[in-house]
């Protein structure tokens, strides 16, 4: 790149704060949207496209309350800006259940009571939904270690274990089976 | 967050051309984000570096393996090169974060990630890393998680990563490339003691980018731990980490690797007590005197006198544990 090329590319980058054109795929529906630059993810899902499944905890990646599955993995959207995510297929906690059929993890939490309060749960269930996809963890001690990014201050642990355990053979037998 | 402009340049010498004295290069941005929410950072510009051509894991001419700055914690943790040639770094990678993180972070970023010391990330405090010049309130404050090794009166910050404890074990070598063209370091060599620029984390000059993480042919596949201390069973930053391999003939070491995290503002190694090893039997007395010469003139602050025994006690086990074999 000559200098004159460089000047102009430096002088287009500091022309000041832009929306940017994005288009997501959440939850199967294909989004066309204009977003600031600095719009993470997760205010991205909550304050414009009005999915508040995914929560808001400590907004510094640290609890895992706002985790969703981008392309299939799962991430902690309060440390992503949208703006990188352009082309990207997100499922949040509203896109899991098919029809009036909940998601096994989502059958697995009524059934061990996996739960007080209930703000942790959408991340919760999400981050063991990409763990069921990584396929890493089987030991309870495995599952405890690969859902570590997810914090429960009501203490609802052992159910969460419970239920993410009894629920992991359902969703292994589903991958199979694709 | 402050706002910002925003570009995502699709080649390496365009983003190079595109970084000025405002802007930050960004990839998984799990720790820059972090930090521009607090407004510890408050670049003007971001330029998105994910389009860049920097994903894969190769074969280099000498038989190791060159890694591509873009490849997220987690794929390299979890590649079976990796996995199988190097595991030690396959376990110090995940001994870090989460693994909604690790799928997020990048390679390049793990190296560049800034420490967690709580003045640094408090801007109503003074910091000299954050803002050089204004003090560093860790020395005489609250400093249990702070450095007993190499610290300056200026800084006694650690660096936070596991990954780069493991690259230092392994003479890892970083790629960079920017506006003067490309280099090649060791990692060793790569972040820097505070001195009296606590602000320099490491070597980069303006506009460098990191492209790759290169590893030599030996990866201590047989004989490699890594043993991380800290206050919680997971997801928390090591108090003292130890990377610890050997080759071994027999119950004789040939040679040996440690380098320790969570004690300085670097990965902390040290030739002589690496010395100490060679030859000897693989025994406690050995290890306790390769120990005691890494630790060697560590000095104490007010809270974290307990990480010099902590440490000679987790290098002991950490090399005990490689004598014995890889724990795969």
């Amino acid at each position: 790149m000559d200098l004159a090329t460089s000047n102009e590319a430096r002088a287009s980058a500091t022309s000041g704060p832009e929306s940017v054109a994005i288009s997501l795929i959440i939850n199967g529906k294909l989004r066309h949207m204009s977003v600031e630059p600095w719009v993470t993810l997760l205010d991205l899902l909550r304050e414009r496209e009005d999915l508040t499944g995914t929560k808001k905890g400590c907004d510094h990646g640290q609890c895992g309350a706002c985790t969703v599955l981008l392309d299939g993995r799962r991430i902690n959207s309060c440390l992503t800006l949208a703006v990188m995510h352009d082309g990207a297929s997100l499922t949040t906690i509203e896109g899991l259940a098919s029809d009036a059929t909940l998601h096994p993890l989502q059958a697995a939490f009524v059934k061990h009571d996996a739960f007080q309060c209930g703000y942790c749960t959408p991340g919760q269930i999400c981050s063991a939904a990409g763990l069921a996809a990584e396929n890493r963890a089987s030991s309870r001690d495995e599952i405890r270690e690969h859902m570590s990014g997810n914090l429960c201050r009501c203490g609802a642990y052992p159910n969460i274990l419970a239920a993410i355990e009894d629920a992991l053979p359902t969703l292994r037998g589903q991958e199979g089976a694709q | 967050m402050t706002p910002f402009s925003y570009q995502r340049p699709e080649r390496i010498d365009q983003a190079i051309a595109l970084h000025g004295p405002q802007s930050r290069y960004i990839a998984g941005g799990t720790n820059l984000l972090d930090l521009m929410k607090e407004n510890v950072l408050q670049p003007g510009q971001l330029i998105d570096i994910n389009g860049l051509p920097l994903r894969e894991i190769e074969q280099t001419a000498e038989g190791g393996l060159r890694i591509g700055a873009l490849v997220s914690n987690a794929d390299l943790a979890w590649h079976p090169q990796i996995e199988q040639r190097y595991p030690l770094l396959s376990k110090a990678i995940l001994a870090g974060a989460s693994p909604q993180l690790r799928n997020m972070a990048s390679t390049g970023g793990n190296l560049l990630q800034r420490t967690r010391c709580y003045y640094f990330y408090d801007t109503a405090t003074p910091c000299n890393k954050r803002e050089p010049g204004s003090g560093c309130s860790a020395r005489d404050g609250r400093n249990r998680i702070h450095a007993i090794l190499g610290a300056s009166e200026h800084c006694v910050a650690v660096h936070p990563s596991d990954m780069c404890v493991a690259l230092a074990a392994l003479d890892a070598r970083v790629h960079v490339e920017g506006p003067h063209g490309k280099r090649r370091l060791e990692l060793v060599d790569f972040h820097r003691l505070p001195g009296d620029q606590p602000q320099q984390d490491n070597v980069l000059v303006e506009g460098e980018l990191i492209t790759a993480i290169e590893l030599p042919v030996e990866g201590f596949a047989s004989h490699c731990a890594y043993l991380k201390v800290r206050d919680r069973a997971s997801y928390a930053f090591a108090l003292v980490s130890v990377a610890a391999a050997l080759e071994m003939d027999g119950d004789i070491i040939r040679r040996g690797r440690i380098a320790l995290g969570g004690v300085a503002h670097k990965p902390w190694r040290l030739e002589e007590a690496e010395e100490l090893l060679s030859g000897k039997r693989a025994e406690s007395e050995c290890f306790a005197a390769a120990a005691d010469r890494l630790l060697q003139g560590a000095q104490p602050l007010a809270d974290n006198a307990f990480k010099i025994d902590l440490a000679r006690r987790a290098i002991v086990r950490a090399l005990t544990e490689a004598a014995g074999g890889t724990v795969r």
